[in-house]
């Protein structure tokens, strides 16, 4: 069943040219995909692509000169920048990119806890540190002691407590070492399990085909095919579009070719 | 920004057009201001206390002076201190700023402790002390604005320049070998420039409020100087008598310049920050 | 040429050792592999060899004698984060030729387009950016080139290519090549030989 929708979605960005001159940049166009729940839907591509815009339109925390058209739907139903104000945080979770979405003045396990909808909130924090072998003392550090690492389970562990049914992940395994990226996948795996959808938002195709059921791949604001995951193999005869196997291709335990010249 | 809308122009295209409007409604309240000799204000009862018309847009007072001119060379008078006044109050932000962020922890501590000392104080009363210090009138004001007004933009600038300094990019170019000398034009001042240039803008209108308070006090410049402090408190006198006029022109003009560089400021401000910077 | 780290040991300020007595060494040439888990100290590891960071105990020496601080650094690190490297009120071509004038056949073999040179670096994306990062480090001066965790942020594609170029211009200059990365996949495919950190410690 699908919880999530995207339907034909457009992204464009208002910016100064030269000088005076103001012009609209298209980087997301007419991109439809769907999120089921209890599956894990990888979307790979070109970092700079804009794999992450496609979650900031999702989630509605588009920058301001961001214009949008399409539509995405949640259980059935058209999201309103209210309605994503809503469900933000509660129905659907970020694990973000960067560690500047922890807030840089409260402690991470308080931040954690805040997250927390359901039981008790120490005890949910308590737990999912343990799973991400996070030391009892960070709990109380600030976002600025952590290391890479350690902040990017912080990042995870705030979304996993939160209970949310669709979870979108945006690029939330570099910096990880792979037993860490295992763990954080094998939760996501969980996660799906349960019957939440996975948005998997990564450039490392590698990581994301440990977990994932289908593979969106996303090149040049759009996604060119979703295929599913056992795809991915040999010399990438199953995919169909000629950048999905070059990009199968050029991974170092492949040919670690760079056949495709954008 | 009404108007804006309306010729659909977006935040870079009106900025420049309020600074182009500004600069020019600036320039020629400042140039008549100089041109204009005192014979424009001299008295005539004949005409005393007059409401506005045609021969005299802002009414005259009860001496039977063009309150239009005096007005002109009030703000006139404004202008000139607050624009010397901010200018000295950015340069000495600038050197502090720099001084602290470079030159080791002493000067640091010293410089972020006089920032602290000089924002403890309410600015009108510092302001007033070291106006009185320096003997009062043009000389006085101007320095009491210049040695009142730097510690916020001082502390902008050594914030700036540490976060530069920091950045991965030029400790990069330590790295190409180039020399601190090459870094700091190179790198660093691109950066703070801006700032630096906004700080004066939004500093400018404290300057004019600030000099126009102390002078209405009777404590900045001299009575016989036709400063827009003073015009407006002579005219408290006469607000009771209905003579409306003596305040509220000269008023609104210094609230128009007011506003509109602290506009302007803000929306270079906006412009600068990459976060706004596409809007 | 010979790049050593001696008796290295590092912390900042007042903070538990990240790690002591560290013995490294890598000869032109060579390409080193540096693998461990995160937070282990590898990156700072890397700035302390290219001279980012001083060591509080030990000596980082080039065939024996310092590494010159004052010119153009035989051994350069290119970050993770090429959007940090670069100062975004430059445009690109000033950027490139910050510390040396790459040529034109460098540039096209790092997958640099003409047209980028004139652009502003929120103009590219962080592949297009690092590929600058490159050709920046890679003067002709430059002995050792410090790769640290430079390709994680990008796409497979992308980081064949930069790879291939750097592997080909390191073996023509006989460079070294100290590559931290997470990935072993990539580790085993670049070098010629591999460290776990936790052995140097």
């Amino acid at each position: 069943m699908s919880i999530l929708e995207v339907d034909n979605l457009s992204v464009s960005f208002k910016q100064y040219t030269s000088g005076l001159r103001q012009h609209t940049q298209e980087v997301i166009s007419n991109l439809s995909m769907e999120l089921v729940s209890g599956e894990i839907l990888a979307v790979v591509g070109a970092s700079g692509s804009g794999k992450s815009l496609l979650a900031h339109a999702i989630l509605g925390i588009l920058p301001s000169n961001a214009q949008t058209s399409g539509k995405i739907r949640f259980d059935g139903e058209v999201l309103t920048t209210k309605l994503q104000e809503q469900l933000r945080g509660k129905e659907i979770a970020l694990v973000p990119q960067s560690v500047s979405f922890l807030d840089p003045l409260m402690r991470v396990g308080a931040q954690v806890r805040t997250s927390v909808r359901k039981g008790k909130a120490k005890e949910a924090q308590k737990k999912v540190f343990e799973r991400y072998h996070l030391k009892e003392e960070v709990e109380n550090m600030y976002p600025f002691q952590l290391s890479g690492g350690m902040a990017r389970r912080i990042l995870v562990s705030t979304a996993m407590v939160s209970g949310a049914r669709v979870i979108i992940a945006d690029e939330p395994t570099p910096g990880l070492d792979s037993v860490v990226i295992k763990e954080a996948l094998t939760n996501f795996r969980e996660f799906a399990d349960q019957g939440c959808a996975v948005m998997l938002i990564s450039h490392d195709i590698e990581s994301a085909l440990q977990v994932a059921d289908k593979v969106a791949v996303f090149y040049g604001g759009t996604v060119l095919e979703i295929a599913p995951a056992e795809n991915f193999e040999g010399n990438g005869d199953r995919l169909q579009h000629h950048y999905s196997k070059a990009l199968w291709r050029a991974l170092p335990q492949n040919d670690f070719t760079c056949e495709f010249k954008n | 920004m009404q108007l804006s809308k309306q010729l659909n122009l977006n935040k870079r295209q009106s900025t420049l057009l309020a600074c182009i409007v500004l600069s020019i409604i600036v320039c020629a309240v400042v140039l008549t201001g100089f041109l204009y000799d005192e014979d424009r204000i001299a008295s005539n009862l004949e005409v005393r206390n007059a409401a506005p018309s045609f021969d005299h847009f802002f009414g005259t007072d009860w001496l039977g002076r063009d309150m239009f001119s005096r007005t002109i060379m009030g703000l006139s008078l404004s202008i000139g201190v607050g624009l010397v006044g901010a200018i000295g109050s950015a340069s000495i932000s600038i050197i502090l700023g720099v001084i602290a962020a470079t030159m080791g922890k002493v000067a640091d501590s010293i410089v972020t402790w006089l920032i602290d000392l000089f924002l403890s104080v309410p600015h009108l009363v510092s302001l007033i002390l070291i106006a009185f210090a320096f003997g009062g009138g043009f000389k006085g004001i101007v320095f009491g604005i210049a040695l009142t007004h730097w510690p916020s933009l001082a502390r902008v600038i050594r914030s700036e320049v540490m976060q530069v300094r920091s950045l991965d990019f030029v400790q990069v170019s330590r790295k190409m070998g180039k020399s601190r000398w090459w870094i700091a034009k190179e790198h660093i001042m691109p950066h703070i420039v801006p700032q630096i240039i906004v700080g004066i803008l939004l500093l400018f209108p404290h300057a004019i409020l600030h000099e126009a308070a102390v002078t209405f006090l009777g404590l900045g410049l001299s009575p016989h100087e036709p400063a827009i402090g003073i015009i407006l408190s002579e005219s408290m006198r006469y607000l009771s008598v209905g003579m409306w006029w003596l305040a509220f022109f000269p008023g609104i003009c210094l609230l128009i310049i007011v506003r509109m560089f602290d506009k302007i400021g803000d929306n270079l401000r906006m412009l600068i920050d990459p976060h706004h910077a596409h809007r | 040429m010979l790049l050593e780290a001696n008796h290295v040991s590092f912390r900042y300020g007042t903070e538990p050792w990240l790690f002591r007595h560290v013995d490294f060494k890598i000869k032109t040439g060579e390409i080193v592999g540096l693998v461990g888990p995160s937070g282990s100290g590898k990156t700072t590891f890397g700035r302390l060899l290219a001279g980012y960071e001083t060591p509080h105990e030990g000596s980082i020496t080039l065939d024996g004698s310092p590494v010159p601080s004052n010119r153009y650094h035989p051994i350069q690190l290119v970050f993770q984060h090429p959007e940090k490297a670069v100062n975004p009120r430059w445009k690109m071509r000033k950027i490139v030729n910050e510390g040396w004038e790459p040529d034109e056949a460098l540039l096209e073999k790092l997958g640099i387009m003409q047209e980028w040179l004139e652009r502003w670096p929120n103009e590219l994306s962080g592949g297009e950016l690092q590929r600058f990062c490159v050709a920046r480090a890679l003067g002709t001066n430059t002995r050792f080139l410090i790769a640290d965790e430079m390709t994680t942020m990008l796409d497979a594609i992308t980081q064949a290519q930069i790879w291939h170029a750097v592997l080909e211009i390191a073996e023509k200059r006989n460079m070294g090549v100290l590559v931290i990365s997470h990935d072993h996949h990539l580790i085993h495919r670049l070098c010629t030989r591999i460290i776990e950190f936790k052995d140097l410690v």
